[in-house]
């Protein structure tokens, strides 16, 4: 009995007695080789595993949610998964154009109280049943009625009373939304499956949904991955990975990682220093400018009512050094919400780096470095690009003009409920994202002064904004809020920073095509 | 120990457990941050808000709300969750298994490591191999387990591509588990080809969780190994002629252990409270990463209920520690 004992010291240690059988010198040897046969088996390499016919992508964000129509489903980075299985109504092509998909027209009538859509015919669901107008209709329907919580209910209860003829669809209009059709193609706007979802009910569609999308969900396990098996059927052709795998990998370090070991092929939104560093070792990549914007968001209150104080801060903020230090050059400085590739985007309207001045206009309010304007900026941290860093940056740029600014870390339901109730700090840093290019899902919701989202509640602003939320004449609404955008530059009611650069990184060979939307589909991808 | 004392200590648990429920219920109610906003979207108007928090019955002072709590506790439900929109003990059951399996199997290294390492420390005491078990000691107390983390894959994934540095099984398998004990149940089912892939997937997380705990059991079980050997059997057997090792294996270990199981059962709380990190490290789908999600989306009714199977666990692992120590410890069993 000794003898066994000191052949299975750590188990006799534990519990005193009979754990030899189990920890005996045999059974040690046999796990031992186990162990060692680990990398054999690890799983290590499946991007390459069966070469052209599975796709890995290591990507960013948790899907939560099967249902796109739920509030946890609006992210933007979640269109994504959503847009490899479901069809939305409209497309967006990777340049924001919007282009057919499951509707092939779409518009309003003469006097634009009602909309035409036009459903695509020769579709078919992943479970092989037809698709038709019916779903479309309901589908649009559903979005609009309370019950659903829509988190986007407000636009989608702008259409009622619709009615399907053949494979078209009509809706009156309840109230003029001149982006409806943009949201066609925007956050959670996907057909559903009418009658499967009446059949199954939406907890057994979130088992186990179905969409028209190229791909069909073949597993998920939640926190851990989604794998996609490719649509036969699809309608815009089969695509060309039978298989995709979309391994959520929140951390950064652990996706770059997911690539550079191999094990996907395929990752994005990753620190610009890591995807150069992989870029040199060899990784193809991508990193264009997409609908993202740095922007500091300024509450009107206490000092900021103070015009000279706005500007001077506004003036004081190098934003090219901004873009070139901490986004090592990825990244386009902006004097305004509007992107280049937004419908309102006036490059006319310039806001120049100019410390001088900055320091004349706090000296004109009794300001300087002496006597410092003291300011609070809150920020995240980690859950935008170099959020931090960027705020820290504009401290000390404004530091030398004369703004101190205090910089506060908040997370994203704290300031969320601090700018919905109009107690966030004098400047915000918020990274605003806008892929229908729509000046009124930027200049508008981040500005109007009855908008949730915005820190800037200005009657007089607003009022000068309430005829566009409603002017049916796209190029006159267009004008519009060109107008806006330069009253707003002029008075510093809002900094926009720069438009971010989105990075994608993958293995050689591989075809990717990148959307200003951000979206990353493997549908669009082949091998080269 | 008498039954009086084993029955004074579960008398505890409920009370334990009832204070810990209300102290977070209540935190968690007063940090700002309202679920309502992130769950209505950007165009939520004031009613769909106060819909919302009539829905999940936020709108009732906190007391009445943690009365409803409980109440509904007693039915074994804890809510329903408000960004996955199930069940709360679904979800955190969902999740609970893949934990247990990666404290299991840290627990496993961290134990025979560590009590390797303090074992070889002793008995080749004031040699290369006692500096270099007392190095490896104060090498993994300073390096926190999510510094590890990262040191692993860069090491194991990147550099060598030896290990997966992410997920808990190769999505590329069609695989369907019964249970989510899925490295306990493929072990049962004798599917061993798929048990050394789930273990391929837990061994960094594991290491990255059970090197700290090792050097904390090696400097431990070490000390307590150097006290006993000072004690009279220890002499006596030595004056009797009995090797070293034995000396070290029969005599010295089994009296070293105790307060090496006592201060195991309280690191180990630690070690399942490093589950939150390093689980994200590795996306590793256990209850440490969805206690991240579950705090960024302000889901009250989900983190209420990881919270409160935390701290169960906390209590069974401090319930059996004494227990084990008891058992070992005869002094103690009529205490």
């Amino acid at each position: 009995m000794r003898k066994q004992r000191s052949d299975a010291v750590v188990a006799t240690s534990l519990d005193g007695h009979n754990m030899n059988s189990l920890f005996s010198r045999r059974n040690f040897l046999k796990a031992s080789g186990a162990v060692a046969s680990l990398p054999l088996f690890g799983g290590l390499n499946v991007a390459a595993q069966d070469g052209a016919k599975t796709l890995t992508i290591a990507s960013n964000v948790n899907l939560t949610a099967m249902n796109p129509t739920l509030p946890a489903a609006t992210g933007n980075q979640l269109q994504t998964y959503y847009t490899t299985f479901f069809d939305p109504f409209i497309k967006q092509a990777p340049d924001l154009n919007y282009v057919p998909s499951v509707l092939t027209k779409w518009g309003w009538n003469e006097d634009m109280t009602k909309v035409e859509l036009v459903v695509r015919d020769g579709v078919v669901w992943h479970d092989g049943s037809p698709f038709t107008a019916e779903d479309v209709a309901w589908s649009l329907d559903r979005a609009g009625r309370p019950e659903n919580k829509n988190p986007l209910r407000f636009v989608w209860a702008s259409l009622s009373n619709f009615k399907v003829d053949g494979n078209v669809v009509t809706a009156d209009v309840v109230r003029f939304e001149p982006t409806i059709f943009k949201w066609f193609g925007f956050l959670g706007a996907y057909v559903l499956p009418k009658k499967y979802i009446e059949k199954v009910g939406l907890d057994g569609f979130e088992e186990a949904p179905i969409g028209t999308g190229p791909y069909m969900v073949e597993k998920f396990e939640r926190n851990s991955f989604l794998r996609l098996k490719a649509n036969d059927k699809y309608w815009g052709g089969k695509p060309a990975f039978d298989t995709v795998i979309f391994k959520f990998v929140t951390d950064g370090a652990g996706r770059v990682a997911q690539v550079e070991s191999g094990s996907s092929d395929l990752t994005y939104n990753i620190p610009f220093e890591e995807y150069d560093r992989l870029r040199q070792k060899g990784f193809e990549g991508s990193a264009i400018l997409v609908t993202n914007c740095a922007t500091l968001f300024i509450t009107n209150k206490d000092a900021m009512l103070d015009p000279n104080v706005r500007r001077a801060a506004h003036h004081a903020i190098d934003k090219k050094a901004i873009v070139q230090r901490l986004m090592r050059g990825y990244g386009e400085p902006q004097s305004t919400m509007q992107a280049r590739e937004y419908d309102a985007y006036d490059p006319s309207i310039q806001v120049a780096y100019d410390p001088k001045l900055a320091e004349k206009l706090l000296a004109d309010s009794g300001y300087s470095t002496q006597r410092p304007v003291q300011v609070t900026m809150q920020t995240t941290k980690g859950m935008a690009p170099k959020d931090f860093e960027i705020t820290q940056a504009v401290a000390g740029m404004w530091r030398k003009v004369g703004i101190e600014a205090a910089i506060e870390v908040v997370d994203l339901p704290k300031r969320s409920e601090l700018i919905r109730n109009y107690q966030a700090a004098n400047f915000v840093f918020q990274s605003w994202s806008n892929a229908t290019g729509d000046p009124h899902n930027c200049t508008g919701f981040a500005l109007y002064d009855k908008s949730v989202q915005s820190c800037w509640r200005d009657r007089e602003l607003g009022a000068k904004m309430d005829p566009l939320w409603v002017e049916k004449d796209f190029k006159k609404r267009v004008a519009g809020w060109k107008e806006i955008d330069r009253l707003v530059a002029k008075n510093a009611y809002i900094i926009p920073l720069f438009q971010y650069a989105q990075p994608i990184v993958y293995r050689k060979g591989l075809k990717v095509v990148p959307y200003k939307s951000e979206l990353v589909l493997p549908q669009t991808m082949s091998l080269a | 120990m008498t039954g009086q004392t084993l029955f004074r200590r579960l008398a505890l648990v409920p009370l334990t457990l009832f204070t810990v429920a209300l102290v977070v219920f209540v935190l968690l109610r007063i940090i700002p941050g309202d679920p309502a906003l992130l769950m209505a979207g950007p165009g939520a108007t004031a009613a769909d808000l106060q819909s919302i928090r009539e829905g999940f019955g936020l709108d009732k002072p906190i007391m009445t709300q943690f009365g409803q709590w409980l109440l509904d506790l007693t039915h074994g439900d804890l809510g329903r969750s408000i960004s996955f929109r199930a069940d709360v003990v679904s979800v955190v059951a969902q999740r609970m298994p893949p934990t247990l399996e990666l404290v299991f199997l840290a627990l496993v290294i961290a134990v025979v490591l560590g009590g390797g390492l303090a074992l070889l420390g002793t008995y080749y005491r004031g040699g290369k191999i006692e500096w270099l078990v007392d190095g490896f000691i104060a090498l993994f107390q300073s390096v926190p387990d999510f510094l590890l983390a990262l040191l692993l894959i860069l090491l194991f994934t990147v550099a060598t591509s030896l290990l997966p540095g992410s997920g808990r099984i190769d999505p590329a398998l069609p695989v369907q588990f019964k249970t989510q004990f899925y490295i306990f149940e493929s072990l049962v089912r004798g599917q061993f080809s798929i048990l050394l892939g789930l273990l391929a997937h837990a061994i960094l997380p594991a290491i990255a969780l059970a090197l700290p705990f090792a050097s904390m059991i090696a400097r431990v079980l070490k000390a307590s190994l150097g006290d006993v050997e000072r004690q009279d059997y220890a002499v006596m057997a030595r004056a009797r002629g009995y090797s070293e090792r034995r000396i070290l294996m029969v005599e010295s270990l089994p009296n070293a252990v105790i307060p090496t199981a006592a201060l195991t059962g309280i690191q180990l709380t630690f070690l399942l409270a490093g589950t939150v990190l390093v689980e994200r490290i590795f996306a590793y789908p256990g209850i440490g990463n969805l206690a991240v999600d579950a705090v960024a989306s302000r889901d009250l009714p989900l983190l209420q209920g990881i919270i409160l199977a935390f701290a169960v666990l906390f209590v069974v692992v401090n319930l059996v520690s004494d227990l084990i120590v008891i058992s070992l410890n005869p002094r103690l069993r009529n205490g």
